[in-house]
């Protein structure tokens, strides 16, 4: 903990190059497919990577996690807002950490 | 060169009055987390500030907290921000090419997911001005929620803490789940990489991989296993 800020520093440059880069540097479309592709898929890879399993430890009661796991997947299903599904996992858990202590 | 009016700009601050809510949400998840692993306000404001980026500040505090190597975070980073690249790269086209390096970045500051989803559907030009007004009003409900996280966090009972910890993954779902119901391809991606993440997560000798780099690698796996079986073609994109 001693760098934290070179550490805020050195992200923001690099995430700052990298939505700079393309609108200042690429007039052009990208061609290739494979490319495209492979940045077409990125956000989903990384976004259930980073959600299952830690999604299970991020409350103190393993039950409280599911709850709102279940929760969020069923009204994301739906296609339910960003803050209507983050709001009623975090409110399935409140729930059940109330109930089961 | 166009590059709007007062009234474009207060057009965009009007249309980020959505992405404003949802980010005092989601940041005060953040700066929650931040005030745990020991940062201070100041620090997670000014991350917040700096980085406007919910997956990529999140999987940074791992790594700030375990004093991990710069590398690591630089790489980490540039993969889970990777999508901004097409991003920008799809703005760049609904903007007039006579555009000022000046003002394209600026707007490259403001480019989330949220604020490009609006900026790109938004019909006629995409002004300068516009994008503006949709970036300040969003950036400035960004840092407060990472604020308000931060010095509440601490005062705020342990248990509804635990239970604002399932915030971001709330979101994360939220963006991600919806594209599986029409396309199979992405709920392949989504499925095989939660199943690796989780092999990942437990299996011996892979489990002493680091969070971070156990997330490139599942991303840049999956991700380029499906541009090669499954590629993007353009109409399919949208």
């Amino acid at each position: 903990m001693n760098n934290v800020y070179a550490y805020i520093l050195l992200m923001a440059v690099v995430t700052y190059a990298i939505r700079a880069l393309p609108l200042t540097l690429i007039r052009k479309e990208i061609k290739s497919t494979f490319i495209r592709s492979f940045l077409y898929y990125v956000p989903y890879a990384t976004l259930a990577a980073m959600t299952f399993p830690a999604i299970l430890s991020a409350t103190d009661s393993r039950f409280s996690a599911i709850a709102g796991f279940a929760v969020a997947l069923i009204l994301a299903f739906y296609k339910k807002s960003l803050l209507t599904v983050a709001g009623c996992a975090c409110a399935a858990a409140f729930l059940v950490e109330l109930f089961i202590r | 060169m166009n590059i709007g009016k007062f009234s474009d700009f207060k057009e965009g601050v009007r249309d980020a009055v959505p992405i404003f809510l949802g980010y005092i949400a989601v940041s005060f998840a953040f700066g929650i987390e931040s005030s745990k692993i020991g940062m201070t306000v100041v620090q997670s404001a000014m991350t917040s500030l700096l980085n406007v980026t919910s997956a990529g500040q999140f999987s940074a505090l791992k790594i700030i907290h375990e004093n991990g190597s710069f590398i690591e975070l630089a790489v980490l980073q540039f993969i889970i921000n990777l999508r901004y690249m097409l991003m920008s790269a799809a703005l760049s086209q609904r903007l007039d090419p006579r555009l000022g390096t000046l003002h394209r970045l600026g707007i490259s500051y403001g480019v989330t997911d949220e604020i490009f989803g609006v900026s790109v559907l938004k019909k006629g030009g995409l002004y300068p001005m516009y994008s503006y007004g949709l970036i300040s009003l969003s950036v400035f409900g960004w840092v407060l929620g990472t604020v308000l996280g931060a010095i509440a966090g601490q005062i705020m009972p342990q248990r509804l803490i635990s239970c604002l910890g399932l915030a971001i993954y709330g979101m994360f779902i939220a963006i991600i789940i919806p594209d599986t119901r029409e396309n199979k391809n992405v709920r392949a991606v989504v499925v095989i990489a939660m199943v690796l993440s989780t092999i990942f997560a437990f299996a011996p000798f892979l489990n002493c991989i680091s969070s971070g780099f156990r997330i490139i690698i599942i991303t840049v796996l999956v991700a380029a296993g499906a541009a090669k079986v499954a590629p993007v073609r353009e109409e399919e994109n949208e």
